[in-house]
């Protein structure tokens, strides 16, 4: 078998990146304490997104961005409804993920008569593999140092662990709950542009698959941290590079093909044990006087 | 130079807050309230909950905003209309609720909001440097990278002082500075105020316990139910005139207490011991017994095993061994529910914690533990009219201030969420009440109801376990003390054979008796002289 092959490992990144993205999303929006499980539709969203703009203007790069600028509007429809409208950050969120679901299986339908689209030109590789990878990796490590070694960053953790010692020394919480959810967006809508446009170069209904759960999974797993999230999100990538690689004979591949989301169950039950979230996490911030 | 500042009292004040109101939906907080600080001095203001001192602070601090009045800095009219103008100002506050980031450490909790930092990179070398700079300035040590949630309350307190010295505020204001505190921490948050006020700052602070206004202020000015009542000097006034200023009419500060009538044993515990996770004894073969009409006190420094014994008495938490007896059945690790049945009331020592869910209404929360009894409910549904009437019923008695029992719990004053657990363990009827600090955090007057109550009962034959770190409270209170240090019962004495001084010194483990003397006395034996 080849399962350790550097194929396998190759796999196992492209497979990682619109997790982790995920993940790291979904930390950014929870250190402000807003949960955020729409980055599933995000993600779709994006992949949407980068796959028309990629066919109509000819540049996966415009395609790129144009999922970033997907993945932002969608964090910004969360943000509103949930800080400043104070709804239920979960039902906001399945809100915005049936929205995904439906406009763009819709969209995909007027503009090309089918739930599936291809994607007709992608970004030159670099040393064998899509440039995205290098922006995720890059990403990390700035995130890391954003969040545990800048003002803003600090901030931001606060925020989400107490809203009220944030506010009572003058900093905005509603700003910086809308920067985390934002950042969250951009970060999920980049892991969707890069999973239509450079990992499956077409785009297809429901093509997120439980990417972002599985990405607020891995975040979960890796305690709130990036580095935990990166970790996490590749053991999901190297599960999902398997099912590919390996057949068990008598067993079924549909069986290979749950083992992602068994492990992402066996993760949450088991190993998470004593990870704590943001305090704040799902909380809204009413100001009293 | 804080000196020369005090000594002229005449001079201009340095704050000015004229004719303040504030109005809540239903409530007139404050109601023109007149207040005057002098440059350097330490103001108590005192008052009973829901007198509207906090509210007046949180005016002056820029968190409400009033709907009348005017508020003078240095002579001059000032508008403050969030925390930041009265940080410009130099007004910092220190409040009940700590504004502390748990997971945080100490320097990133101080400097959140004025963080050093170079071009958003944050420097905290220069921070930790700057913060024990100014510990050392006030006089404590402090690690600046210890996370907040692995340090003390008062180790917290002393965090968000120096916060606001941080943020180079003059004027600190602290809001029940005391209220969450051992008295060990109690002295030692004297001495910083102390080296506070000599460095020239000014010190406002919140209170309710009279006792601290006669030792550490210079000024104070009491509350009552949103109006200035008066201010005095501390060395022109008595506790006795400021309880009565307080609760605006005359006060008992010593508990009436009749002779004991002792009846049957009521409870029996023998060798109690709790350990916990680690297998550290947190208390260790701790006996006693209570008869009918007898006051048990446990006094203590907090932190020597009070806690852990009174939630494995009451359910909560479990005894590895030792045996509880209440009148025949036994009671060893059985659940809260089965000891309510048997009529032993829990007064918590937190109430938010243990005692109260503050979402519930006060109808709720009247019933909470009791639910499942047959005056609240059957096998299907609970009995709403009954619930009502019987909370009814108990706020008139209790005099808790609600505007009706469907209130949350949540809007209710401290001291009336107390009483509301006081109403409601008593109104059960217990034949035995465990009253872990029944007093702490509420005023004068609601404290002199409780002990009166809790007089009652014992008059009517019930037994108490009192638990308290107040040993006015304990010595007023009890027929036989029992001091805990470090798990164990080092002490056992008839309330009026001990001095106050004397439990202090067994309290910090200074002194103790024989360990089998102090089995027999607290199991009520008659002791054998050699």
């Amino acid at each position: 078998m080849d399962i350790f092959a550097i194929s396998t490992l190759l796999a196992t990144i492209r497979m990682a990146v619109p997790i982790s993205l995920a993940a790291l999303g979904g930390l950014f929006s929870e250190s402000t304490g807003v949960i955020n499980i729409a980055l599933e539709g995000i993600i779709l969203m994006g992949a949407f997104a980068g796959t028309i703009i990629t066919n109509a203007t000819g540049s996966p790069l415009l395609g790129i961005i144009m999922a970033v600028v997907a993945g932002i509007g969608m964090a910004l429809i969360h943000a509103i409804a949930s800080v400043t409208f104070k709804a239920n950050h979960i039902i906001s969120g399945v809100a915005l993920n049936l929205f995904a679901t439906g406009v763009t299986f819709f969209l995909a339908l007027v503009l090309t008569g089918g739930s599936q689209i291809s994607v007709e030109s992608t970004l030159p590789k670099f040393l064998g593999v899509s440039p995205v990878i290098y922006v995720t990796i890059a990403i990390f490590f700035l995130s890391g140092f954003f969040l545990y070694r800048t003002r803003l960053g600090l901030r931001l953790r606060a925020t989400g662990e107490h809203m009220a010692a944030v506010d009572s020394v003058g900093i905005s919480v509603t700003k910086m709950r809308y920067l985390g959810v934002l950042i969250s967006g951009a970060l999920a809508g980049l892991g969707g542009g890069y999973l239509a446009i450079e990992q499956a170069n077409f785009f297809t209904k429901g093509m997120s698959a439980g990417r972002g759960y599985i990405g607020l999974a891995s975040m979960i797993f890796g305690k709130w941290t990036p580095w935990g999230a990166a970790g996490a999100a590749s053991l999901f990538g190297f599960s999902q590079a398997l099912q590919f690689r390996i057949s068990i004979p008598f067993v079924p591949d549909e069986f290979l093909q749950m083992l992602p989301y068994l492990i992402t169950i066996f993760v949450l039950v088991g190993a998470v044990g004593r990870a704590t979230p943001p305090a704040e996490d799902g909380n809204h911030f009413l100001k009293e006087g | 130079m804080a000196q020369d500042k005090r000594s002229e009292m005449d001079s201009d004040p340095l704050i000015r807050m004229e004719g303040i109101t504030k109005r809540f939906p239903g409530v007139l907080a404050n109601d023109s309230v007149d207040l005057s600080i002098q440059e350097g001095e330490i103001h108590a203001l005192v008052g009973e909950n829901g007198a509207g001192k906090t509210t007046l602070m949180k005016i002056l601090y820029g968190i409400y905003s009033k709907d009348g009045g005017q508020i003078f800095f240095e002579d001059e009219l000032v508008n403050i209309e969030d925390p930041k103008d009265a940080n410009n100002l130099g007004i910092g506050m220190v409040h009940q609720h700590f504004m502390l980031v748990p997971p945080l450490s100490v320097v990133d909790n101080i400097t959140l909001g004025s963080e050093i930092a170079h071009r958003g990179v944050l420097d905290r070398e220069e921070g930790k440097r700057r913060i024990q700079e100014l510990a050392n300035d006030i006089g404590f040590e402090i690690d600046p990278e210890a996370k907040i949630e692995d340090l003390s309350v008062g180790v917290r307190q002393r965090i968000e002082i120096l916060k606001v010295l941080f943020r180079e505020a003059e004027v600190l204001i602290l809001d029940e500075p005391t209220a969450v505190l051992t008295p060990q921490e109690v002295e030692s948050l004297y001495e910083i105020l102390n080296n506070l006020q000599e460095q020239g700052k000014t010190i406002i602070f919140i209170t309710h316990k009279l006792n601290e206004v006669m030792d550490i202020s210079d000024r104070v000015t009491v509350m009552r139910d949103g109006k200035e009542v008066g201010t005095k000097e501390i060395e022109d006034t008595s506790k006795k005139e400021l309880a009565n200023m307080m609760v605006g009419r005359e006060v008992l500060l010593r508990v009436e207490k009749e002779e004991p009538e002792l009846g049957e044993e009521l409870i029996r515990a023998e060798n109690l011991t709790v350990t916990n996770d680690e297998g550290v004894e947190l208390v260790s073969n701790v006996s006693f017994s209570i008869r009918e009409g007898e006051v048990f006190g446990i006094a203590g420094v907090q932190g020597n095993g009070q806690t852990e014994l009174i939630e494995a008495l009451t359910g909560i938490d479990k005894f590895s061994s030792g045996t509880v007896e209440v009148q025949d059945s036994d009671l060893t690790n059985v659940d809260g529910k089965r000891i309510r049945e048997e009529g032993v009331g829990h007064i918590p020592e937190d109430r938010l914690d243990r005692g109260m869910i503050t979402d519930f209404t006060v109808t709720e929360n009247f019933v909470l533990g009791y639910h499942t009894f047959e005056r609240y409910s059957n096998r299907l549904f609970m009995k709403l009219r009954n619930m009502d009437k019987h909370a009814e019923e108990a706020v008139e008695e209790f005099d808790i201030k609600t505007p009706s029992t469907k209130t949350l719990a949540e809007s209710l004053s401290g001291g009336n969420q107390q009483k509301l657990i006081v109403a409601r363990e008593l109104s059960q009827q217990p034949k035995l009440l465990i009253a872990a600090q029944p007093t702490r955090g509420i005023d004068v007057g609601a404290i002199e109801f409780v002990h009166k109550r809790l007089m009652e009962e014992r008059a009517k034959g019930k037994g108490l376990l009192l638990v308290s770190s107040e040993l006015d409270e304990i010595v007023s209170l009890s027929d036989r003390i029992a001091v805990i240090y470090e798990g164990e019962f080092t002490g056992m004495f008839d309330a009026d054979e001990i001095s106050k001084e004397e439990l202090g010194v067994y309290m910090t483990g200074s002194k103790r008796q024989d360990k089998e003397e102090v089995r027999r006395k607290a199991l009520g034996k008659v002791t054998l002289q050699e």
